[in-house]
């Protein structure tokens, strides 16, 4: 009796431990978070000068980044929404049978494929049309060639996240409707878009909060300019590349520079991502 | 149901007349088939830019250990190493922190916390992975060349893997950061294969008189274990893609390494690194190859994954 | 064991008022009225099962050899008082061995000898042996339901209990498994001292030595179970058992 008196007591105290110890994995997980969250606020906020945010980066700001950033992501969205929500119609409402499974592994193949590995097709891309005679070679470090890459990103990530906000709607509000004798494509675009919408947008602002914070494909394809905006063709300057060149450069300025243009990066992605998470949650699609 | 499906399909009949849905279906499905042709084109077009490499380089190129732009030679082995070796070490720390957090929040957690909580783990995936970079190189790097690095070698220097001098700008510091980031992806899908055990389990064990932890043991993880190993498996998929975090903090030199504590290079990191400077056509057209080195290895892990992960649920649902 | 003034809540919800009854020694205590009457919820006050429940309370006090059950630690409290849930839950990544050894095992036993020893025990007693003598190995969920169910039995058998809670436990048989786990029970009764909640009265009438009707939380009626179906003393008690409600 004793000695299982004994077992008992070590066991509990086992579980109070190993409760313990998970709760230590949660603070872990949050250290960088707060670390990250803390210095940039810590090392950003003085670099915040009215002149950091109006000049360009040739005058040492961020104004261009913030314009290339904007202009990216409206042009891709521009994009990769429509193609990715009539995807997502297709996978929820049309592609019920076994291709429509094809699509789907092909979607969430692609929402995993390494976003560097997409700056390099971007890339590729313009260049052998380029070999082909459609564009100047050139035009590999331009706008479109960005705009290519980003929203191969995003269109799975639209696709997916609509597919789920559409299959939010219950079929008996299709059912309604069809039997009202509106036909389906008007069913589908009057009743069953507008009745999800709020889920459509968690989509984009996913597929936004993803593809605003993408670097490495940019560093690709969008390459970097020290000016503001100066056509679809030229290279054009964003808040993740800038950041990058920032932190690589050598001088103190600069990487100061570095936690200012990150401190606004984080606000704005962290800001879409609380947003989209506070619409509505989608599991659908995680980085 | 049944009745619904009747129902559904007579109506789908009387109006595939309508000349409006015919376009509609069509144009969806055209988009639909047009994005699958998209990861077909990407594959077709990594190839065809790679071309001349792979003539050049062949099957040698995967064994190949020197990169030099000067005489032409180029040669992927220690990248795939710099990425087997940082991918690894970011699950061995990445997995059980993630496992722990799911646990925390699927069994332990009181339920007032449980929402907030899994909320702000998952805003680390809301981190730009170069914000991770920048503290890499400025956080990270030093507190992991003056204490981290130097109190593991106090404990495992005998081991040649943790030999040499601690600069924090190492092999080391990537694996540690590309644990962070894959955090929250682990444990995000393993805290839905834990919340997808039935209660019955938990009861099972409950009333054999388990504890809280051993009744997580014995009714929950192993029940979940498929779902956490795929779980695992998607960590990796992202930890091998991962480029502009490991760039900033690997220290980039292109050459095998025996220590940790040493710089090294993973394929994305090389490509990151020399893209803008690589000499074409022939470096260029090695790092395309690289590329497709790494896309094909993704789209591997991430096929497994999706197996794993999607063969737990049925089971689950079979089992309830 | 003795039930002394057990009330039971869900969150604000009151799920059982005031309950006080006896269980005697190695004989079948019935428990039986129509769903949500609070008959589950009391036989998980038992063995502190409720209080698992998120937002769950009890008070009260359940005696088991004088002492109250909720005066001691849970975990020992389960493990005198075993319980068998409506649907079969046997660990499916575990073999046939490992589940009926899972309970033994937590307990610290860990020679080879004694595990043997207790499996073979309890699947005999749970009358499960002859059938699965030759696949010990096999996955727990390998088994028929009805199979399932004693599996899970013997399970709960395997750590010795003075009490086994049953709840339900045919509720997802066929009649040809049912009438195996009924006379398991009968043949258990020697051991142990058996609770079943069922909402089959014939099953009560079967099986059950003395019989408890709950009603809306409440307890209506108890007694040997004969008289109970022969000649309720309550009005809500005949009626129920005539079929004209529940």
């Amino acid at each position: 009796m004793r000695f299982l008196f004994d077992r008992d007591t070590r066991r509990r105290w086992f579980d109070v431990i190993m409760s313990g110890a998970t709760l230590l994995c949660v603070a872990l997980a949050l250290l960088p978070l707060g670390s990250i969250l803390f210095e940039a606020l810590v090392r950003g906020a003085p670099a915040l000068t009215p002149t950091f945010l109006t000049q360009s980066s040739l005058m040492g700001g961020i104004a261009n980044a913030i314009q290339g950033t904007v202009i990216l992501i409206g042009l891709t969205a521009l994009v990769a929404l429509p193609v990715g929500i009539l995807t997502g119609i297709y996978l929820s409402e049309y592609g019920k049978h076994r291709l429509g499974g094809i699509v789907r592994l092909f979607v969430d193949v692609m929402t995993q494929t390494p976003s560097i590995v997409v700056g390099i097709f971007a890339y590729s891309f313009i260049f052998e049309l380029s070999l082909l005679g459609f564009f100047p070679p050139p035009l590999v470090f331009s706008v479109i060639s960005a705009v290519i890459a980003l929203a191969t990103i995003m269109i799975p990530i639209v696709a997916r996240t609509s597919e789920e906000a559409l299959r939010l709607v219950p079929t008996s509000a299709r059912e309604a409707a069809l039997a009202l004798g509106i036909p389906r494509y008007r069913t589908i675009l009057r009743v069953v878009l507008p009745s999800c919408a709020s889920a459509l947008v968690t989509g984009a602002l996913l597929g936004i909060a993803r593809v605003g914070g993408e670097t490495a494909p940019l560093i690709m394809t969008a390459a970097w300019n020290n000016d503001f905006f100066n056509g679809l063709d030229q290279p054009i300057a964003a808040l993740p590349t800038q950041v990058y060149r920032f932190a690589v450069g050598p001088s103190l300025a600069e990487n100061r520079a570095a936690w200012g243009a990150s401190l606004i990066l984080v606000l704005l992605m962290l800001s879409i991502s609380i947003a989209s998470r506070a619409v509505i949650r989608l599991r659908a699609v995680r980085r | 149901m049944h009745v619904f499906e009747t129902l559904r399909g007579r109506t789908r009949l009387r109006l595939r007349a309508t000349p409006g849905d015919l376009a509609f279906e069509g144009l969806s499905t055209f988009i639909a088939l047009a994005v699958v042709g998209l990861l077909v084109l990407i594959t077709v077009i990594l190839y065809l830019a790679a071309a001349e490499s792979i003539r050049t380089y062949g099957l040698g190129f995967l064994s190949g250990s020197v990169w030099d732009s000067v005489s032409q030679r180029f040669g992927a082995a220690p990248f795939i190493y710099g990425m087997l070796v940082t991918s690894a070490l970011a699950l061995l720390l990445g997995v059980p922190v993630s496992l722990g957090i799911a646990i925390f929040l699927s069994e332990l957690s009181p339920a007032w916390l449980r929402i907030p909580l899994t909320f702000i783990v998952e805003l680390l995936a809301a981190v730009p992975s170069v914000v991770y970079g920048l503290w890499g190189i400025f956080i990270l790097g030093p507190a992991m060349r003056v204490y981290i690095e130097p109190g593991v070698q106090a404990v495992l220097g005998f081991l040649p893997l943790f030999q040499g001098h601690p600069i924090g700008s190492d092999v080391f510091t990537a694996g540690v950061i590309l644990a962070i980031m894959i955090i929250p992806t682990i444990s995000a899908v393993s805290r839905e294969a834990l919340l997808a055990v039935p209660d019955s389990q938990r009861e099972a064990a409950l009333s054999l008189g388990a504890t809280r932890w051993e009744t997580t043991r014995l009714g929950v993880l192993r029940y979940a274990r498929a779902g956490i190993f795929g779980a695992a498996i998607l960590g990796l998929g992202r930890a091998v893609g991962e480029t502009m975090a490991v760039t900033m903090t690997i220290g980039n030199r292109a050459a095998f390494f025996g220590s940790l504590f040493e710089p090294g290079q993973t394929i994305a990191s090389q490509i990151a690194s020399r893209w803008l400077d690589a000499v074409p056509p022939l470096e260029l057209g090695a790092l395309i190859q690289l590329g497709l080195v790494l896309m094909l290895v993704s789209l591997f892990i991430n096929l497994f994954a999706r197996l794993m992960v999607g063969r737990f649920l049925r089971v689950g649902e079979g089992a309830e | 064991m003795h039930v002394d003034k057990i009330s039971a809540w869900y969150g604000p919800k009151l799920a059982i008022q005031d309950i006080s009854l006896d269980f005697e020694e190695h004989s079948v205590s019935g428990i039986i009225g129509p769903s949500g009457c609070g008959k589950s919820t009391l036989i998980r006050c038992l063995n502190r099962m409720h209080e698992t429940i998120p937002k769950a309370k009890v008070e009260g006090q359940v005696l088991l050899d004088g002492q109250d059950i909720y005066d001691q630690p849970a975990v020992s409290v389960r493990r005198r008082i075993g319980m068998v849930f409506q649907k079969p839950n046997p660990f499916p990544t575990m073999s046939i061995y490992d589940n009926v050894a899972a309970g033994l095992r937590l307990n610290g036993v860990r020679e080879r000898k004694k595990l043997d020893v207790a499996v073979l025990e309890s699947l005999k007693q749970a009358a499960l042996w002859d059938e699965v003598k030759d696949s010990l190995d096999k996955s727990g969920s390998s088994l028929s339901g009805g199979q399932q169910q004693r599996l899970c039995i013997a399970r709960a058998l395997a750590v010795r209990p003075e009490v086994l809670l049953m709840d339900e436990p045919c509720s997802a048989l066929d009649p040809i498994a049912t009438a195996k786990i009924e006379d398991l029970i009968f043949d258990l009764k020697k051991d142990y001292t058996l609770v079943i909640v069922t909402h089959n009265m014939q099953q009560a009438a079967r099986v059950a030595e003395t019989t408890a009707f709950m009603y809306l939380g409440k307890l209506i009626e108890v007694g040997r179970t004969r008289e109970l179906f022969e000649r309720p003393r309550e009005a809500l008690t005949e009626s129920y058992i005539t079929g004209r409600f529940g």
